[in-house]
């Protein structure tokens, strides 16, 4: 579904991502960890196809398409799906309009006709069920005021209205307390079949006993440097990244 | 200098207009209004017409507005709009009578005057000077501030018609009122209505003024409003501007505000090539209520310019201003609010915000805040900003699948939604929300309803 080949990416004259490497399959879900500061964000962000970031060499494919060649909306609507870390927050644009704009641009990419209002207010009850969001949350302006949690929740009802092939889950699970944190990973999980994949960034093993991994890689100075199966987060919560950075150098 | 030169020139056009005119509007005007013609005319001569080099009109080309030959209308104009087949404008799904004026006079030549729900009075501004010289006189021309604008000056020396409305004590009219400000000649016309609003002791009203031009020719406006709220009265006045580039306008408004009363004011400007709003807010009266708010959506070479002037000389008032703009292409705008609080007025709470988008580099605005302030126990804050639409905002719509296009559309219509969310009439702001709509995505900013081509 998704192969990064030998990615670099820069910002401001400084190089981030030093050469990536990584395949996804349908239906498996990979654990990104990291120190702070290690690209993981900036990988995310680079596949979403955001613009201040300058890929200056490498390829990233997605379902046989040229990932880098298309807009950040073209990839949204091909199936690929930011759970931002820090959500932004936009006053006066609610909830209901961004989302109906969202889903019925998605549709117009598939040659399918827009929702009714009816069809629409339909399908978000169904989600705002199926994430176990307050609803009043989706009368509200994107975020606006949201708390920490509630921004969380509010990307993963996204995640939800939108279906995609490909989630990346940017440190979603940060700042989620023991019942939002299952809340979020049973929608995760009630969201996975055999056709999609997840990437999850996180810092936590926590997360990862609600969403099981089938891969854990390590990036570390804008590589990965470690690939395994998810034991390697229980190693990685008891030893901590020095072992991994003195295994490099 | 030849720069003085020409302008002298172009105040001798006006000098002109009035001294081989002053016989025939005399004689069909009233002696109210006639008294204030020669001294209004000298004082415009002394003053002049603004130009750059006055500290407050330092963002605004008037000259080439005033610079050209117009045709003025000494005479309710031969015009006929039928307003059946022109004008069918539905946003007072509120009252059935629309008042109009063209080009500056009244438009019913039969109905003069007409009552509203019984109590209040509209209607041609002449009429009510004859009709009812007392309650006219009491406030005619008699705002507090005139004098600080020359132009008003002009407008007193050639003063004919206009609206006057008057809502007597203790009347809460339910409905709002539209009036409906109409330019349209064959040749380029200059238009001075003159109105007279007088809202009494614990009255209520609201009243929606929408300027169009219905002709390609070139207008100039140069208009005046004078509002007196008496005691605890609520008036809420709405004003759409959506004139043609080719249409210059000037539009002065006097509130004078007696204890507890409160107003409203929300000027949206849509198009117009040279459009300049003086607001001045007279309280004099204590625990009064202002909040004026402002909306500008400018681009080609558009000069948009809002004026406010809010003198608080009694305690225990609070003043709210609030104005946002967004300037595409080479527009310039420019936002100048002034801010007086007398030494008597202790408690006085005066706010003002004026918060812009600016989407070229050509684009432009100026943004000054004036605060004068000799009373100590006050709380005053003021704040400007202008920047470009927020990145992070459009890549996260962007990152959900939304087109760039839709997304800064999304992201100018919110922004300009914190102005239109301030209209308390539904079916207006759904109009203007629907209006703005069509005004960012380029398209032609004409009402559904209305068949008239606006711009
Ligand atoms: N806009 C930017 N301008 C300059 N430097 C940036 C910018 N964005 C990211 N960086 C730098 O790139 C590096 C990688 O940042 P990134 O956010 O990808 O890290 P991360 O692995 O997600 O860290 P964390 O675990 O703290 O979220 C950091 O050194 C960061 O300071
Ligand atoms: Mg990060």
């Amino acid at each position: 579904m998704l192969k990064i080949i030998d990615l670099h990416a820069k910002i401001n004259e400084k190089e981030i991502l030093k050469g990536i490497n990584l395949e996804i399959k349908a239906g498996e879900v990979h654990a990104i960890m990291g120190p702070n500061g290690s690209g993981k964000s900036t990988l995310a962000a680079v596949l979403a196809g955001r613009e201040i970031f300058n890929v200056t060499k490498g390829e990233i494919i997605f379902n046989g398409k040229n990932l880098l060649e298309m807009p950040p909306e073209d990839r949204a609507r091909a199936g690929i799906f930011l759970g931002f870390q820090y959500p932004i927050e936009i006053p006066g644009v609610s909830m209901v309009s961004f989302m109906k704009t969202a889903v019925n641009e998605a549709r117009k990419y598939k040659n399918l006709p827009p929702y009714s209002s009816s069809d629409f207010l339909k399908l978000m009850r169904e989600k705002i069920a199926l994430v176990e969001i307050d609803s009043k949350l989706t009368n509200r302006s994107v975020n606006e005021g949201f708390s920490g949690g509630e921004k969380k929740k509010n990307e993963i009802f996204q995640m939800a209205m939108l279906e995609p092939t490909l989630a990346i889950l940017d440190e979603t699970d940060s700042g989620l307390d023991i019942d939002a944190l299952k809340i979020v990973s049973n929608g995760v999980n009630k969201l996975k079949n055999k056709d999609n994949a997840t990437i999850i960034i996180t810092h936590y093993q926590r997360l990862l006993d609600y969403i099981v991994p089938d891969f854990v890689h390590v990036l570390y100075n804008g590589k990965i440097v470690k690939s395994s199966g998810k034991e390697l987060a229980f190693e990685l919560e008891e030893k901590g990244y020095d072992w991994i950075k003195n295994e490099k150098l | 200098m030849p720069e003085v030169v020409e302008k002298k020139d172009i105040m001798s056009t006006y000098l002109k207009l009035f001294n081989e005119n002053i016989d025939k509007i005399s004689v069909a005007s009233s002696p109210i209004i006639n008294k204030f013609r020669n001294s209004a005319i000298q004082d415009f001569e002394k003053k002049d017409i603004p130009s750059k080099k006055n500290e407050n009109y330092k963002y605004l080309d008037l000259k080439t507005a005033f610079d050209n030959k117009y045709n003025y209308y000494f005479n309710q104009s031969r015009i006929q709009v039928n307003l059946d087949e022109v004008f069918r404008c539905d946003v007072p799904e509120m009252d059935t009578e629309s008042i109009i004026l063209i080009n500056g006079w009244y438009g019913d030549k039969i109905n003069k005057l007409q009552k509203i729900e019984g109590k209040a009075i509209i209607g041609s501004l002449l009429e009510a000077a004859k009709q009812y010289p007392d309650l006219f006189e009491k406030y005619y021309s008699k705002s507090k501030n005139l004098e600080k604008e020359s132009l008003v000056s002009l407008n007193t020396a050639f003063a004919a018609d206009g609206i006057f409305f008057y809502v007597p004590d203790n009347v809460v009219l339910e409905k709002p009122i539209q009036i409906i400000n109409l330019l349209i000649s064959e040749e380029d016309t200059f238009a001075q209505p003159r109105n007279l609003f007088v809202i009494g002791k614990n009255s209520q009203a609201k009243i929606i003024i929408c300027d169009h031009t219905l002709s390609a020719s070139k207008f100039l406006s140069n208009s005046v409003l004078e509002v007196f709220q008496e005691e605890n009265s609520v008036f809420d006045i709405y004003n759409l501007q959506n004139e043609h580039n080719g249409a210059s306008k000037v539009a002065s408004v006097f509130f004078n505000q007696n204890t507890k009363s409160k107003l409203l004011s929300n000027i949206i400007t849509l198009h117009g090539g040279v459009v300049r709003n003086n607001v001045y807010v007279n309280i004099d009266g204590e625990h009064c209520e202002s909040n004026l708010y402002g909306l500008y959506l400018s681009d080609k070479w558009q000069n948009v310019d809002n004026y406010t002037y809010i003198s608080h000389n009694k305690p225990n008032c609070t003043s709210n201003q609030f104005y946002k703009g967004i300037l595409d292409d080479a527009s310039i705008g420019a936002f100048n609010g002034k801010i007086y609080v007398s030494r008597d007025a202790q408690k006085t709470s005066a706010y003002q915000a004026n918060n812009n988008i600016l989407l070229t580099n050509d684009a432009k605005i100026n943004s000054k805040p004036q605060l004068e302030i000799y009373a100590d126990d006050v709380k005053c804050s003021h704040g400007a900003t202008s920047g470009q639409i927020d990145e992070n905002a459009l890549f996260y719509l962007r990152s959900r699948g939304i087109s760039e296009k839709e997304a800064r559309f999304l992201l100018l219509y919110a922004f300009t939604n914190e102005i239109i969310k301030e209209i308390k009439v539904e079916v207006l702001r759904d109009r203007i929300n629907n209006l703005v709509d069509k005004r960012l995505r380029g398209e032609l900013t004409r009402c559904n309803s209305c068949v008239i081509n606006c711009c």
